[in-house]
């Protein structure tokens, strides 16, 4: 069945069964592999994506339920990787195995477009969903914080490797 | 013979790129054949090999082992990047291919790879940079004493060899070429940079993965596509290793997307090709889909007859009767034992105290968040793979088998891999992908398990059940201590020790630091569940039993617990067993004295409910103390408050950077530990998914200060001590607060739950 799918700002018409879960309609079709899959029933949030702005598991999501709402995936949340949270994570370095991180990122960022300052319990309750098998829960919460409350500067991408001296 | 001569195209090789623009490498294949073997020698590493340079003249390094999250693919660069005088700015790194031969070990197990590396990978850049100097000599005809290395300022990524008396230099890359016709110097022999000159080493640094990470490049194995490839799953037992009686495959080859469906008669071995039903499909989604139609039936299988609540049964019936007898009886030909002084006659002076427990923890699964996935495909005799394996060369051995191909004819590209932790060490995927690959030759394919399929088929840390009693004196001093280990068998499999054979109670503390010791073993016969290396195998089990155990002789004897440890760690020890060992108590004790101190341990008045625990564990040659504050409210609701850590891997903590989030995260891992079970009825695992075997979430996970101790010791590796001692800290802590000690995982049993 043909969709006609608003994934990162773009119009794309994808002819797959309804059924089929939004995660694979991006890794696989879209050829959008940045959106993870790791569990199959949302309990990971490594597919984690922006529908009309919420954080919502793609793998539970059937591209029939999705309309025209937009879909913004981690190659769609800034033009060149800058989004504040990208620049944190990077000043942080976050990552370990890095497998989670684009569905904590995008977790993040729908927190932060609601709640620009969040607390230690915001932040709970919106990544609660996101597991990290690697356990850099702690550096999650500082980048969150670090982008919430900057100072962030967008010169990180290209001199990042030695920033954190 | 005439010895070929010697061009300078023969030593260099070109390699256009796909986007564009060209590699320059050292053809170490032809440099090597006509030298006559390399510099590194059988199973060492080949200099040559990791160093090329990009058009622009920046150098690239390869980073030969793979990554798993423990940052190697960043830190072995950076160790070459030191030696060779580079600026790490602009340094790119790329990933090796398996091939020892040329890069010699390649593996991520262990936390081995620091310790096995650090020095080669210094010797490997200092002889490259030497190449460079000795280069730039002979073109200047001045002596090589005379020339200085340095990264080039102008030229992230770049150094150059400069000769100040006449103001002259080259670039690296300018220099290659005349590099490469010159004699490689052995290894051994290269002067290495006095460590106060480092500029790169033990300086934080980026992953260098991590700007790929953040905005969702495809870097990832399970990402990995090849021009018309074909998606597989495959169907196992769920009890291990049961045959297929018959399956409906030819109902399934008519379904959309469905290209074949086949079975795999597989074999015995666990960790290879079991038997199973393999479908493939033009997408995942639709081979995926088509397995919920899928009706297989399963042949009975002996191990349908092994379950926790039997292993459990078996373990107290084993254990109890040995403690029963005054001592053990070591088995002929036993490793694991240990028998000092005697227990019995210590415990039965007068004035003494004596504490009996029993220790039990389950079977935990890996569970990489990356489900496991494998590409291949076989073609023209030729079978090549993709493979996110911890294990390399063993894959080539595993891909042989299930191919029938010789290993020469194998290539296996090492992918990143989100997360291994010792799953990855078993190359059964590698074993089904080729399987599949060869079925439907010589179409590429890609075979990608779900979440259930990794929680069924696992190699599950085993489980142990220890029977434990020990004694403390009138004056509080420890004099006695014997655990009799209920463990599967055979001795020397995974199956032992919880996944760690060498691992044992002839080695692990308090032996050799009390005078009455005994440690034996009883084993319950052939396991059927798979098992395997869990990050820290061994010590992730043994540290919560020893250090909680030591915990209860501390209250015992009436004594502050960081206070009777250090006691321990002072008495005068036995001598080392001939293997292993190489424990050395005063590294314990300054990271014991640190951690109190960062932790302000007994300084502090704590609110009711809420208390310190402090365990320490010497694991994979790293020595680390942790301390834990907990509280658990009266609903017997658990919050980790905070950990502090205090660690000493030697004189040198390569990327701080990424040490740190390492020992966070290993923290973090074993509380998460403290948590899961995996059951066993009936052959086969009950949970599923992580909706029944919870991973700890943001919410439970406790900040974590690291603190280090720079001791005159060689480096030695973090991707796995920092774990084994928070379970202990934190049971000893819950115990403090509560009065309820634990000695059996998971914390759910005792009624506990996370706040």
């Amino acid at each position: 069945m043909p969709f006609t799918l608003n994934v990162n700002g773009k119009a794309t018409t994808v002819d797959v069964p309804g059924d089929m879960p939004l995660l694979w309609v991006l890794r696989d079709v879209l050829n959008l592999k940045g959106t993870k899959f790791g569990c199959g029933i949302a309990a990971c949030g490594a597919c984690t994506v922006h529908m009309s702005g919420r954080a919502v598991r793609s793998c539970q999501t059937q591209v029939s339920k999705v309309g025209n709402a937009a879909i913004t995936t981690i190659e769609g949340l800034s033009a060149n990787g800058n989004h504040p949270l990208q620049i944190a994570w990077q000043q942080l370095d976050v990552p370990q195995c890095g497998y989670c991180q684009s569905g904590q990122i995008m977790s993040a960022a729908a927190l932060l477009a609601t709640t620009p300052k969040p607390s230690d319990a915001d932040i709970n309750r919106a990544m609660d969903g996101n597991l990290c098998r690697c356990g850099t829960y702690v550096r999650i919460r500082a980048a969150i914080k670090l982008a919430a409350n900057g100072p962030v500067r967008d010169t990180q991408t290209a001199s990042a490797r030695g920033a954190a001296e | 013979m005439t010895k070929a001569s010697v061009t300078r195209r023969s030593f260099i090789k070109i390699t256009a790129l796909a986007g564009g623009g060209m590699v320059v490498a050292f053809n170490v294949d032809d440099v090597f054949a006509q030298r006559g073997g390399g510099p590194g020698g059988p199973g060492g590493p080949q200099a040559m090999a990791f160093v090329k340079f990009a058009p622009d003249g920046k150098l690239i390094i390869v980073g030969k082992n793979p990554e798993v999250g423990q940052g190697v693919k960043t830190e072995l660069p950076m160790i070459i990047a030191e030696e060779l005088d580079v600026d790490w700015n602009g340094v790119i790194v790329e990933q090796a291919d398996a091939d020892q031969a040329r890069y010699g070990q390649q593996l991520a197990a262990g936390s081995f790879t620091t310790p096995q590396n650090y020095t080669p990978m210094r010797q490997v850049g200092a002889a490259v940079r030497q190449m460079f100097v000795a280069a730039a000599a002979a073109r200047w005809g001045v002596p090589a004493t005379e020339l200085t290395t340095r990264p080039d300022a102008r030229a992230p990524g770049a150094a150059r060899v400069e000769h100040s008396a006449s103001k002259r230099s080259a670039s690296y890359g300018e220099l290659a070429g005349d590099a490469a016709k010159l004699p490689v110097p052995a290894l051994a022999t290269v002067p290495l940079k006095d460590p106060k000159d480092f500029r790169i080493i033990g300086t934080p640094k980026m992953g260098v993965d991590t700007p790929s990470v953040v905005t969702g490049k495809p870097i990832f194995s399970i990402d990995f596509t090849l021009p018309g490839m074909l998606h597989a799953v495959y169907q196992k037992a769920p009890v291990f290793g049961a045959k297929v009686a018959s399956a409906n495959v030819d109902e399934i080859k008519k379904l959309p997307g469905v290209r074949d469906a086949f079975v795999l008669e597989g074999g015995t071995d666990l960790t290879a090709l079991l038997p199973g039903v393999a479908i493939v499909a033009d997408s995942w989604y639709q081979a995926n889909q088509a397995r919920k139609q899928l009706k297989v039936t399963w042949a009975d299988h002996p191990t349908k007859a092994q379950s926790s609540v039997a292993f459990q049964a078996k373990a107290d019936e084993l254990g109890k009767a040995a403690m029963a007898q005054p001592q053990g009886q070591a088995p002929q030909g036993a490793t694991g034992w240990r028998k000092d002084g005697d227990v019995a006659a210590a415990l039965a002076q007068p004035g003494v105290k004596t504490v009996e427990a029993n220790y039990m923890y389950p079977f935990i699964p890996h569970a990489p968040l990356e489900p496991e996935n494998c590409a291949a495909q076989l073609k023209d005799g030729k079978l090549e793979l993709w493979a996110p394996t911890q294990m390399p060369g063993p894959a080539l051995g595993v891909a042989a088998n299930a191919s029938g191909l010789p290993q020469n004819a194998i290539t296996l590209h090492i992918m990143k891999t989100g997360g291994g932790f010792g799953r990855r060490l078993t190359n059964d995927f590698v074993a089904e992908a080729t399987a599949i690959a060869k079925q439907m030759s010589p179409t590429p394919i890609k075979l990608l398990w779900t979440r259930e399929d990794d929680m069924a088929h696992e190699f599950y840390r085993p489980a142990g059940y220890h029977y434990m009693k020990g004694g403390v004196d009138a004056n509080g001093k420890l004099i006695a201590w014997r655990d009799h280990h209920v463990t599967f068998g055979p001795p020397s499999g995974p199956q032992r020790y919880a996944g760690f054979s060498n691992i044992n109670g002839a080695q692990e503390f308090p032996a050799r630091f009390v005078q009455n010791y005994e440690f034996g073993d009883s084993i319950i016969g052939a396991l059927g569940v798979p098992v395997g290396a869990l990050r820290a195998p061994g010590s992730n089990a043994f540290s919560f039993v020893f250090q909680s155990f030591l915990d209860e002789l501390a209250h015992a004897a009436g004594k502050d617990p960081m206070q009777f440890k250090l006691d321990v760690l002072a008495n005068e020890a036995y001598p080392p067993p001939q293997q292993g060992g190489g424990f050395n108590a005063a590294r314990m004790i300054g990271v014991m004295k640190l951690v109190a101190e960062k932790s302000e341990w007994g300084k502090k008045k704590l609110p009711k409910g809420t208390a310190m625990g402090v365990a320490f564990q010497f694991s994979h040659q790293g020595y680390f103390a942790e301390v834990a504050q907990v509280t658990v409210d009266s609903q017997k609701r658990v919050k980790v408050d905070k950990v502090w850590v205090a660690g000493d891997i030697g004189s040198q903590v390569i990327n701080p950077l990424h040490a740190e989030n390492l020992v966070q995260g290993g923290v973090v891992d074993g509380i998460s530990h403290m948590f899961q079970e995996i059951t066993i009825v009936d052959g086969a695992a009950v949970q599923t998914n992580f909706n029944n075997n919870p991973l700890i979430r943001m919410s439970q996970a406790p900040p974590v200060e690291a603190h280090w101790v720079k001791s005159n010791n060689n480096p030695t590796g973090l991707g796995e001590p920092s774990l084994p001692p928070v379970l202990p800290a934190v049971a000893n802590a819950i115990f403090a607060a509560t009065g309820t000690r634990v000695r059996s995982m998971p914390l759910s049993k005792h009624g506990f739950r996370w706040a």
